[in-house]
């Protein structure tokens, strides 16, 4: 602590400490080098993201397609609306930040105090937000059928709208199987919840159902994903179905490759990490604004301090929100 | 520094009485920008879809929008407008720099992968 304190007897001594380099403060400079080390890990994960999504360019999920929910408002197609909402929160949450580091210039306690509140709920929003995201991203709501290869078959109507699984296959209660649980079968072993279908039950409703084609990852020269035709569709299916795939896990996904939900997953999740951080970080200062700790230490620096960090999440987030969901 | 707030924005276009007016006016402006974002990102006009430099129109508006933004948040937000000019320098020429050439690398590489894929031998789509 006494580090921070101005004034004292080692000022001017070059070695003593309370030297200020470039007119930065030493807890100021050592956040910095912190924020430039931490946003090199960040484009190492964007830029590991752009690898694997130019190596299959040509099958990359659309993101406009994936991210299209708005809580409440159910079945309705949004693109960005809600991530639209997530970034407004963040910067909003910076807002307030960079406005209790100017009351904690002018030493004015009760405005820090509001602000800093003000801050910790803008970032508690956008945490719930992005958890209420993984949620919906894990659930999925169409499903497909990964083929032998890997690849993912998503179903269409004739008119190109998607179809999810449910609107056309039927379930076969006889043929239905009961997901090996640890405590029965095979001792101590276990497996994953089984998919709602079979990939024969998803073959027999495509058979039944006209006016259902199957959708590959490969992109057309527009951009769209490619549609099969009929017979090309059931042929796909019957020769390469392999099993049915419901959401997202680290392993599969009905959106296609699956490193765009281990991407996903992993750089959203490291994102918010920061932003839990940064809420219990700004929960102690807030505290400590309260106590009155910088008040007897006439000085609020601690505040802008954390405060960069604050404003480093939210800058992270203009690039996921570009990379991830724009481009 | 820390009292002394340098009051304008856009290369003195546009100036502010005090450091809170200042902020609002930065919060206008990027939210303006995320807006456009937004509706380009919705919209996807067709003028914006072809192909300039090695990629979308579109695409590189979303990039510099990006790094308007950026230079907002780091230059207001987090004080550097008002800070010495050698840390400036040090803090973005160091990230700039880096990222730069990590970028083109990785890139390059999964641009070369996806070659290999697409015109080699090796048959992984079935």
């Amino acid at each position: 602590m006494s580090t921070t304190v101005v004034n004292v007897e080692t000022e001017g001594k070059t070695w003593g400490g309370g030297n200020e380099p470039l007119k930065a403060s030493y807890g100021k400079m050592m956040m910095w080098f912190f924020i430039v080390s931490d946003a090199l890990t960040f484009s190492g994960f964007l830029a590991a993201y752009g690898f694997s999504r130019f190596k299959f360019i040509d099958s990359w999920p659309i993101a406009d397609e994936v991210f299209t929910h708005v809580p409440f408002l159910h079945g309705q197609e949004l693109p960005m609306i809600y991530v639209a909402f997530m970034t407004f929160i963040l910067i909003m949450s910076s807002v307030t930040m960079v406005l209790a580091v100017d009351a904690g210039h002018h030493l004015n306690k009760a405005k820090v105090t509001i602000y800093m509140f003000l801050t910790i709920i803008g970032g508690l929003i956008f945490v719930g937000s992005q958890a209420w995201e993984w949620a919906t991203f894990i659930k999925g709501d169409y499903g497909a059928i990964q083929t032998k290869g890997g690849n993912i078959l998503q179903f269409v109507d004739t008119e190109g709208h998607r179809v999810a699984l449910k609107d056309f296959v039927v379930a076969n209660a006889d043929a239905d199987r009961t997901q090996h649980e640890r405590d029965n079968g095979l001792w101590f072993v276990s497996e994953g919840t089984l998919p709602t279908y079979t990939v024969e039950e998803v073959l027999h409703g495509l058979e039944k159902h006209d006016n259902i084609l199957v959708r590959t990852q490969t992109l057309t020269e527009e951009g769209h994903k490619t549609v099969l035709t009929r017979a090309e569709s059931i042929k796909q299916l019957k020769e390469n179905g392999k099993a049915v795939v419901e959401g997202a896990n680290l392993h599969v996904n009905e959106y296609g490759s699956p490193l765009f939900a281990d991407f996903f997953f992993f750089i959203t999740g490291f994102h918010g990490f920061h932003v839990f951080s940064g809420v219990v970080l700004n929960i102690i200062i807030f505290f400590n604004v309260v106590l009155g700790t910088y008040e007897r230490r006439k000085s609020y620096e601690m505040v802008e301090k954390v405060g960069l960090y604050w404003h480093f999440v939210d800058l992270v987030w203009v690039f996921v929100f570009t990379f991830f969901y724009l481009v | 520094m820390a009292h002394e707030h340098k009051l304008e924005i856009f290369r003195g276009l546009w100036k502010f009485k005090s450091n809170t007016q200042k902020i609002w006016g930065v919060l206008a402006f990027l939210s303006f920008v995320t807006a456009i974002e937004v509706v380009l990102g919705i919209y996807k006009p067709d003028v914006l879809m072809g192909s300039i430099l090695g990629m979308k129109g579109l695409n590189w508006i979303f990039i510099i929008l990006t790094i308007v933004k950026a230079y907002y948040i780091a230059w207001d937000f987090m004080h550097l407008r008002d800070e010495t000019k050698g840390l400036r320098r040090v803090i973005v020429w160091t990230g700039v720099f880096l990222i730069l050439y990590l970028t083109f690398i990785l890139l390059q590489e999964g641009g070369y992968v996806f070659k290999v894929y697409d015109e080699g031998f090796i048959k992984r789509d079935f």
